[in-house]
C-alpha cells in the first residue's frame, strides 16, 4: 500500500485526531440519555463523526491521486506566531506603540526580501495611522506607553 | 401581498437610513470595504472580520448600515481585483477572471469594471425587493418552526455548503462537524458545565468568532501568500492604461439579458441557506455560454461572462440576506460573521426581529439599496487609486495587514488569550489550505454549533428521545428529504465528475 495523496491521507489523520480527543475530554462530560440529553452526548456523537469521516478521507489516501502536501513555510509561521503572540502579551504590558513596533519589525522578517530602513518606515507610519484611526478616531483603551 | 404596508415599510426604512449619520456609516463602509477588498489574498470573509470591530461602538442601525456597505464593499473589491490582476478575491470571482481580465487585457478594463458594476446595481435593486416583499411571509412561517424544524433546516444549509464548496465533499462534511465542534467549547447552557476550555477562563463564554474568522481567513491567509511568494507569482500587473472607462452602447445592449438572467439564477441559490455566490456565478456563465450566439469569445474577453455572473453572484450575495435575516441562519460564511456581529449588537436574529425593531429590519434594507447605488457612484471615478493600490509590494502589505488584524482581534474583549487562539486557528487555517481542506463550511457551521445542539435537544426532549420526530413533522421531513436528496446527487458519478469539471474550468 502506497500513499498516493499525502493530503487526503493526513486530512483523514488530522479529523481522526480531532475526533478521538473530543470523545476522550467528554468522557468526563455526563453523557445523559437521548430524550435527557447531557453536556457529554452532542460532543461525543460529533467526535464519533470525525473518526469516522476521518477514516474514509484517510483510505482515500490509498487511491486518489494528489498533488502532495509540500514543503510548510516554517519561517513564516514562527516569526508570525512570536510577532502576534509578542502584540498580545505587549500591548498591556509596554503599550500600543512598541508593541506594534516590534511586531511589524518581526513579521517583515518573515518576508522574501526584508529591508531594515523600509520596515522601519513601514512600522512608523502604521503606527500613527492606527493610533489616528483607532484610539484618537474609535476610541479604542489601549494604552499607548508603558508609563500610561 | 399588502403594498400599502410594504411601501410604509420602506417609508420607515428610508427615514431610518437616510440620516446624515447613517449615510456617512454606509460612505465609510462602502469605501473601506472596497479598500480592503482590492488588497490581494484577502476576500470578504477576512475584509469582514477585519472590519467588523470597527462598528462595535455604533448604535445598532449604524453599525447593521455600515457592514451591509463594508459587506459589498468587499464584494466588489473582488471582482476588481479579479478583472484587473486575474486574481480572484472569494472563489466567486474566479469566473469573473477569465472574461473580464481577458478583457482588462484588450485594453477594455474600464468597461469590464462598469459593466460589473452596472449589472450588481440591477441585481442588488432586484435583490432588495425581493427581500421587502417575501422577508415578513418567511419570518411568519418562521414563527412556527419548532426546534426538529430548525435542526433540519441548519442540517440542510450545513450539508449544501459542503456540497457546494470547491474540493473534496468529505472533507467539506469532516470541516463541518469540526465547526460544530468549536462551536460547543464554552460554559453549556444547559448544565452550566465548562467544555473544552482547558482549563482558561477566557474560553468560558466560547470561542470568539473574530478570533476563528481572522485566524482562518486572515492569517492563514497571510501564511499560504507568503509561502508562494505572492509578489513573484500570483500578481500579473496590467501596465496599461485604463482609458475609455465607459461601455459602449452595444456593450449595453448585450449585457442586458445576461445581466436578468445572471440576477435570476443568483436570486434563487441565494435564498437557498448554504448555497450561494459561488454556484450562481458558475450557473451563470455556463448558461451564458450556451445561449450565446458567439459561444468560441467565452474566454477571450466576453462582455456576457462578466455581465451573468457578476450579477448572479451580487444577487446571491443580496438574497443571502433573506435567510439569515428571517430565520436566522446564516447562508454563508460571511453571513454567520453578519450573524455574529446582530448578536454582539444585542439582538437575536431570527423571525422576531421583524417585529420587534421594524426600524432595524427596513433600515438595514433601504441601506442595502443606497449602499449598492454607492458603489456605482463611488467605484467608477476610483478605479484609478484601486489601481494604484494593487501596485502596494506585498511584504509592506502583510505587515500592516497583520496590524490591523491584532487590533481588531484585542479590541473585542480586551483578552490576550484572543490573540493567542488567533495564532492557533491561523495555523490551523495554515495546515487546513495545505491539506486541501476548505475553510469555508466550517466558519458556517462553528455558528450554528450551539444552536443545532439546543435545537437538537429540545427536539428529542418533546419526542422522549424518538429520533422519527425530523420525519414524521412534515416541513422538518422535506429539509432532511432535500438534504439526503443533495447528497445521493452528489454521490451519483456522473454529477460528481460534472462537479469536478465546473470547478477546474
Amino acid at each position: 500500500m502506497k500513499i498516493t495523496s499525502q493530503e487526503n491521507f493526513w486530512g483523514g489523520a488530522m479529523f481522526i485526531g480531532f475526533g478521538a480527543l473530543a470523545i476522550f475530554i467528554a468522557t468526563d462530560y455526563p453523557f445523559g440519555s437521548a430524550s435527557r440529553m447531557g453536556p457529554g452526548y452532542f460532543p461525543t456523537w460529533i467526535g464519533i463523526a470525525l473518526v469516522l469521516l476521518g477514516l474514509a478521507i484517510s483510505a482515500t489516501g490509498f487511491k486518489d491521486q494528489g498533488e502532495g502536501v509540500g514543503k510548510f513555510a516554517w519561517k513564516p509561521m514562527v516569526l508570525l506566531s512570536i510577532a502576534f503572540i509578542f502584540f498580545g502579551w505587549a500591548i498591556d504590558h509596554v503599550g500600543f506603540v512598541a508593541a506594534s513596533f516590534v511586531m511589524v519589525i518581526l513579521a517583515s522578517l518573515a518576508g522574501r526580501d526584508f529591508r531594515w530602513k523600509e520596515s522601519i518606515i513601514v512600522a512608523i507610519v502604521l503606527i500613527i495611522g492606527c493610533w489616528a484611526l483607532f484610539i484618537k478616531g474609535l476610541e479604542l483603551p489601549f494604552p499607548l506607553f508603558w508609563w500610561r | 401581498m399588502d403594498f400599502e404596508q410594504l411601501f410604509s415599510n420602506l417609508v420607515l426604512g428610508f427615514q431610518t437610513a437616510v440620516s446624515l449619520q447613517n449615510l456617512l456609516y454606509c460612505f465609510i463602509g462602502v469605501f473601506v470595504g472596497t479598500l480592503v477588498g482590492v488588497l490581494p489574498g484577502i476576500g470578504p470573509l477576512a475584509a469582514i472580520a477585519m472590519l467588523l470591530p470597527a462598528t462595535f461602538n455604533l448604535p445598532p442601525v449604524g453599525a447593521l448600515i455600515m457592514l451591509a456597505g463594508i459587506y459589498y464593499g468587499t464584494q466588489y473589491g473582488g471582482s476588481t481585483t479579479a478583472i484587473l490582476v486575474n486574481l480572484p478575491g472569494e472563489s466567486a470571482s474566479v469566473v469573473t477572471c477569465m472574461d473580464g481580465h481577458a478583457m482588462a487585457k484588450n485594453g477594455r478594463a474600464g468597461p469590464a469594471l462598469a459593466i460589473a458594476a452596472v449589472g450588481s446595481f440591477f441585481a442588488g435593486t432586484v435583490g432588495t425587493i425581493l427581500i421587502a416583499l417575501f422577508g415578513p411571509p418567511l419570518a411568519e412561517v418562521a414563527l412556527k418552526f419548532g426546534a426538529p424544524e430548525y435542526f433540519s433546516l441548519m442540517s440542510m444549509g450545513l450539508i449544501a455548503s459542503a456540497v457546494l464548496a470547491s474540493g473534496s465533499m468529505l472533507k467539506a462534511i469532516a470541516m463541518i462537524f469540526l465547526g460544530l465542534l468549536f462551536g460547543i467549547v464554552g460554559t453549556d447552557v444547559n448544565s452550566g458545565m465548562s467544555r473544552f476550555t482547558f482549563g482558561m477562563s477566557g474560553l468560558a463564554d466560547g470561542l470568539s468568532f473574530v478570533v476563528v474568522a481572522m485566524g482562518l481567513f486572515g492569517f492563514g491567509e497571510i501564511l499560504s501568500n507568503l509561502e508562494k511568494g505572492q509578489d513573484a507569482a500570483g500578481r500579473e500587473l496590467l501596465t496599461k492604461k485604463i482609458d475609455h472607462l465607459y461601455p459602449t452602447f452595444n456593450d449595453l445592449k448585450v449585457s442586458m439579458g445576461p445581466i436578468m438572467r445572471g440576477t435570476a439564477i443568483g436570486a434563487f441559490f441565494g435564498t437557498l441557506p448554504g448555497a450561494g455566490p459561488t454556484i450562481s456565478a458558475f450557473s451563470s456563465y455556463a448558461l451564458e455560454k450556451k445561449v450565446a450566439k458567439h459561444p468560441e469569445e467565452f474566454g477571450k474577453g466576453a462582455i456576457q461572462g462578466v455581465a451573468g455572473p457578476e450579477s448572479a453572484n451580487n444577487a446571491a450575495a443580496q438574497c443571502a440576506f433573506i435567510p439569515t435575516l428571517t430565520l436566522g441562519i446564516p447562508g454563508s460564511g460571511t453571513m454567520a460573521l453578519m450573524l455574529g456581529a446582530l448578536t454582539i449588537q444585542g439582538i437575536a436574529p431570527g423571525p422576531q426581529v421583524m417585529t420587534q425593531r421594524p426600524e432595524l429590519f427596513w433600515g438595514l434594507i433601504a441601506s442595502m439599496w443606497i449602499g449598492n447605488a454607492m458603489l456605482v457612484i463611488l467605484n467608477l471615478p476610483l478605479i484609478g487609486l484601486w489601481v494604484k493600490l494593487l501596485r502596494v509590494p506585498y511584504r509592506i502589505l502583510f505587515p500592516a495587514i497583520l496590524t490591523f488584524m491584532a487590533i481588531g482581534v484585542y479590541s473585542v474583549n480586551n483578552l490576550d488569550l484572543d490573540i493567542y487562539m488567533t495564532v492557533f486557528f491561523g495555523l490551523m487555517g495554515y495546515v487546513f489550505v495545505k491539506l486541501k481542506c476548505e475553510p469555508a463550511p466550517m466558519i458556517l457551521a462553528f455558528v450554528l454549533g450551539p444552536l443545532m445542539e439546543e435545537n437538537l435537544r429540545r427536539a428529542l426532549l418533546i419526542s422522549r428521545g424518538d429520533p422519527t420526530v425530523f420525519f414524521t413533522r412534515p416541513i422538518s421531513a422535506v429539509f432532511l428529504g432535500l438534504t439526503i436528496l443533495m447528497l445521493i446527487i452528489m454521490i451519483l458519478p456522473a454529477v460528481r465528475k460534472k462537479r469536478e469539471l465546473a470547478y477546474k474550468e
